[in-house]
This record gives C-alpha cells, structure tokens and sequence, in this order.
C-alpha cells in the first residue's frame, strides 16, 4: 500500500508575496487525490514543497514518519526514491534517447542486468503506449509523448507516491482521459498514493478520491470528493463550472463592482462564459476490466463512513445514496440517511457503532433521497 | 531563510549569494569522495573542455609570449642586464601569465559551456527530475564538470608554459637579436622548481574556481532562457573578479614563504 503524507500548516512565499499559508491535509495512503486551483495559486509551488524541491516557510510534511521539510539531505535523497514524480513538460533529460530516459532511474539505484532494464523499460514504454519511440531523442517527439515518457520514468522504480503536476497540460481530451485512466489502473496495480495537481475540471470530476482547492493564498476545502463536489463554496461552485460568476477574477480576485458588473450583464442576457451549468455527482472512474480492484475503494467507504458525522449535510446525503442496499445496512444508515437502529457488526472495525452513537449530527435529519 | 519579515540591509544580497557559492563549493568537495565516482561524465567533459580550449589557448600563448618578450626585451636592454631577457621571461610566464591564460580559457571557454548546459538543464526542470528520481545533481553533475575543469587546467598550464616561452624566445632571438645561448643560460638563474609548483597549483585552484562559479550560475538561472544567458555572462565575469583576486593573494603569499633566487 502507497504510504501515507501528511501535512500540517504549510506556508509558503517567495519574498513578501505568500504563496499560500497554514496548508494542512492527508493524502490518505493508496487514494487518488486531486488538488484544484485557478492558474497561479501556487499548485506546482505545492507539489515541489511536498518533495523538497522547493523549501516551506513553515509547516510540516510527514512521509512515513519522516519530515522532509527538516530531515537532513541524505534522507532526503532516500525518501524521495518512494517517489515518482511527473513534470508539466515531463522534464526529460535532453541528450538521452527515450530508453536511457527511462532507464535512467534503474540504471542509477539498482544493480539489475542490462537485459532485465531492458525488459522493465520496454514493458513501461508498452504501458504508456510508447513502444518503438525508444530510440527518439525528448526533442523529436511530441508534448504527449513526453509527457507520458515522463511517467514512464517516473514508475520505474515502483514509486509509493505519484505526484502529477498537470497530467492533462497540453493534451487533448481524449489523451487526457487515456492518461487519468492510465493513473487509476496503476493505482489499482500498485496501490500507490496519487496526488494529481490540475485545473482540469473532467478530470476532478471522475478521477479522484478526495478533492482539495487552493484559492486565495489557502486551501479552502480538502476532502472526500462529493464534499466538494457537493459544496456551495462560490469560488469551488464557480470553479467547477467554468463560469465567469463568481468570486474567481481574471487575475487571482475580483472586487464587489466587478462582480456585481459581471451579474448584471448575465442577468440581461450574456454568456457567464460556462458550458453548462453541472450540479451533482458523476460516476467515478473505474480501473479497466480485467485488473484488480482497487484497494483504495473499499478503504476509502470505510474512512469515509468514519468521518460521515463530519461532513456537510450535502455530501453525506450523497455518499449515502452512493452506497448500495447492503453496504447501507453494514453500515447501518438506511436509505433515508438513518442510522438503523439495530447496526450490523461491520466488516472493518466498529464504524457501525461510531456512527450509530451521533445523535446529533446534521445528516440524519436530511430529507430523504434529495442528495445529488 | 525565515527571515522574511527581517529587512535586508545593504548588501546582504551579495552576501547571501557569496554564502551560497561557497557552500557549493564545499557541497562539490563533500560530493567529490562519495561512491560512486561518475568516470564516463568525468571524461566527456574531460574531453569536452580539453577540445574547446586547447587551439583558442595555444592562440593565446604564442603572443603573449612574445608581449612579455618585448617588453621585458626594450627593458632590460635599457637596464643592461640584456642576458637575463630569459630568466624573466620565464618566471613572468611560468608564475604568472601561464596559470592565468589558462584559467581566462578554462573559464571563457569550458565554463560558460557548462553554465549553459546546466542553465538549460535547470529551467527544462531536469535537476528537479534528477533530484526527485533521487539522484543528487551536484554528485552526479557538478562533481565531475569540477574535477575536469581542475585537471584541464593544469594539463593546460603546462602547454601555455611551453608555447609561451617557445614564443618568447622566438621574438628575443628572431626579432630583438637576443642571443640563443644567453636566452638559455639564464633560464635558471631567477626561476627554480617552486615557480613551477605555483604555477600548477594555481591552475588547479582557478579550474576549480572556474567550475564551481560556472555550476553555481548555472544552478541558479534567474527565470526563462533569458536569464540563463545572463547567468553565462556573469558566472565568465565573476570567475574573471575571483582570478585576479585569487591569483593576488596567492602570488603574496608564495614571495612570502618560498624565498627567491638571487635575493
């Protein structure tokens, strides 16, 4: 199982300019996480402090125990072996063909034979559709194939953590989505905790586990995806609908008069500039036939269903009805969103029981069947 | 560095920056005896700097050779020490001029080659790459463009002595009616073999000087290709600031501790 990062207050600035303070969240161990964000909220900034690359102001961020924000260079170089980082342009070394590219990691940290680098390399080249570009040059081919070249490389040493900063940059929708569903067959194959950083609103709709949104210097949400799928948050409401209304401006924000120029011309008629208006949850990727389940699914019902009492009203209507009849009744809601008042035993643990003990909690007095 | 909210006196700037050079440069040394040693890099670029500079200083020797030999020629025949234009000849070059010609090429020519190459490397994100696939750039590339750029010089050192003094004694014979015989016989009289550790030394400390500024600027590019062309522009300037200055020093303290012939 991919490990697990946590990180706590985070802060960041170049200068006097904060790039975004008190960060704080989990990728838990093995799910896809996307983090969401207009251009230049600093995602890219906050994938490079995740690795070290870049130094925080101030914060924690834990990989297995181990800080990486204060331990010593030495471990550093250790811990970032469990990662396989993808890069915007997928920062290929230019005067290696595609196999040394690839090869390159294996060829540094393992003593293998050159002829199982070469089976490993060619089965990875295979996996992102590379095969018989080995002997080209980064230069020669396109940004696709870089970038896939790039995630080659960066699961030959079978990474526990796969940070993509913007799989989806410069590709078109269909490659987009070949590539997402490149990223959830892995982690069905090898577990592995996922962070994928993007702007791309169809891929955090149907990729990802949790969702996060940095915007205005702070992470606003971070969590099971029907949170924010499900939020009235403006800036995430907005965000997710590609829409000119809302708190989000052309640069990182807008004052009350714009906002309120912006409605008008829309209340008379003129585009808000969104495709249509997409409410509610979409069904989630899935790992192609014929691999395994992912792990990550199951885990993630149980530590959702932990955590239920928690969540806004909206999500937990959703999650609930995401459920089928009989994992309501492991777990002890029933369809109107009721705890049972004879829980199972569950499967994993006792979350029956924690959850049947919230009296108070908001979602039991949810209207039956009005989620999503 | 939390020291944002600390206003930055005067200079601090430069200070950080020297800081951060010198750690580099610790950074290589450290790196320099860490398994395993990079042979293949180390001998391209070996090769690399040896094939950029040999013929631009072998160019440069030949005349400078000839400027000392002039002047020292119109000098000394005014003072009437004419037999000793060779000895000076030769501890001008030796001591001085060759380390310097050397390291102005090493620096000129291998340096602002390996400021591009990392300069380009950097804003392409390949360091990163590197550093995240949990190879340690310095190791993996400084290192080895360092230790080359330190060995070239000295193999070069030694060609600059040899042309240099070659084309001095050629214009002292050729053009100033110098006597071979004299030219030859006072060779030993100033100079001995400590001028030429020196000189070795010397070229050593400037390759090393010359690598270190050049991967230091190239590491750091100030934004976008733009700023890798300047930082080839100023890693050349600022290895040219260093020399001098380096090479003043070290001149001082060698005439201080190594006693001369003839004094």
């Amino acid at each position: 199982m991919g490990a697990e990062v946590v990180v706590e207050g985070l802060t960041k600035s170049f200068g006097r300019q904060t790039i975004w303070r008190d960060v704080t969240l989990t990728l838990p161990p093995g799910e896809v996480s996307v983090l969401l964000g207009p251009s230049g909220t600093g995602k890219s900034v906050f994938l490079k402090s995740m690795i070290g690359l870049l130094k925080p102001d101030r914060g924690r961020c834990e990989i297995n125990g181990v800080d990486i924000v204060t331990c010593s260079e030495r471990k550093l170089y250790e811990i970032r072996k469990m990662f396989g980082v993808l890069f915007q342009d997928g920062a290929l070394f230019g005067s290696m063909s595609l196999y040394d590219n690839v090869a390159f990691p294996l060829r540094e940290h393992t003593r293998k034979s050159e002829s199982e680098i070469r089976r490993l390399v060619l089965e990875k080249l295979d996996m992102t559709g590379l095969s018989g570009a080995e002997g080209k040059l980064p230069g020669e081919i396109s940004g696709g194939m870089r970038k896939r070249a790039g995630l080659a490389r960066a699961l030959m040493l079978d990474p526990e953590i796969i940070l993509c900063d913007e799989p989806d940059s410069g590709l078109d929708p269909v490659r987009t989505s070949y590539i997402s569903q490149l990223l959830i067959d892995l982690n069905a194959q090898i577990d592995a905790t996922v962070l994928i950083v993007t702007h791309n609103i169809h891929v955090a709709r149907t990729i990802p586990d949790n969702i996060g949104m940095l915007f205005r210097r702070e992470l606003v949400m971070f969590g099971p995806r029907e949170v924010l799928l499900t939020s009235e948050e403006p800036a995430v409401k907005q965000f997710l609908n590609g829409s000119r209304i809302g708190p989000i401006g052309m640069s990182e924000e807008k004052d009350e008069a714009t906002m309120a120029a912006e409605q008008a011309h829309v209340d008379a008629g003129h585009h808000d500039g969104g495709t249509e208006e997409v409410r509610g949850i979409g069904p989630q990727a899935e790992p192609t036939p014929g691999l395994p389940q992912r792990q990550a699914v199951r885990r993630r019902k149980d530590r959702v269903m932990r955590i239920l009492h928690t969540l806004p009203a909206g999500a937990q209507r959703a999650i609930v009805d995401s459920l089928t009849p009989a994992e309501r009744a492991d777990y002890g809601v029933d369809t109107g969103g009721r705890p049972s008042p004879y829980p199972r035993p569950a499967r994993h643990g006792s979350l029956a029981e924690e959850i049947a003990k919230l009296p108070g909690s908001s979602w039991q007095t949810g209207p039956p069947g009005s989620g999503a | 560095m939390t020291t944002g909210t600390v206003r930055p006196f005067p200079g601090s700037g430069a200070l950080r920056e020297t800081g951060r050079l010198f750690a580099l440069a610790l950074d290589v040394i450290v790196q320099t005896f860490r398994r395993p040693f990079q042979v293949r890099e180390f001998i391209q670029q070996c090769w690399f700097i040896a094939s950029v500079t040999i013929l631009p200083t072998a160019l440069v020797a030949i005349p400078f050779g000839a400027v000392v030999a002039l002047q020292l020629g119109n000098l000394i025949v005014q003072l009437g020490a004419q037999s000793f234009t060779g000895a000076a000849a030769v501890l001008a070059i030796i001591q001085q001029a060759a380390p310097l010609v050397t390291a102005l090429m090493v620096a000129g020519a291998g340096g602002s080659a390996i400021c591009a190459d990392l300069g380009a490397r950097t804003i392409r994100e390949e360091i990163d790459a590197m550093k995240v696939l949990g190879v340690n750039p310095i190791q993996r590339l400084v290192v080895p463009r360092v230790l080359a750029a330190m060995v070239i010089a000295v193999l070069l050192n030694g060609l600059v002595s040899v042309v240099g003094v070659l084309g001095s004694y050629v214009f002292n014979v050729v053009l100033q009616d110098g006597t071979p015989g004299a030219y030859l016989a006072s060779f030993s009289a100033l100079a001995q073999l400590p001028d030429l550790w020196i000189s070795e030394i010397k070229a050593l400390i400037f390759g090393f000087i010359a690598g270190v500024v050049a991967a230091y600027r190239g590491l750091n590019p100030r934004g976008g290709p733009k700023g890798v062309g300047d930082a080839v522009n100023q890693s050349v300037v600022i290895t040219f600031l260093l020399l001098f200055f380096v090479n003043f020093v070290l001149t001082a303290v060698y005439l201080s501790i190594v006693p001369q012939k003839g004094s």
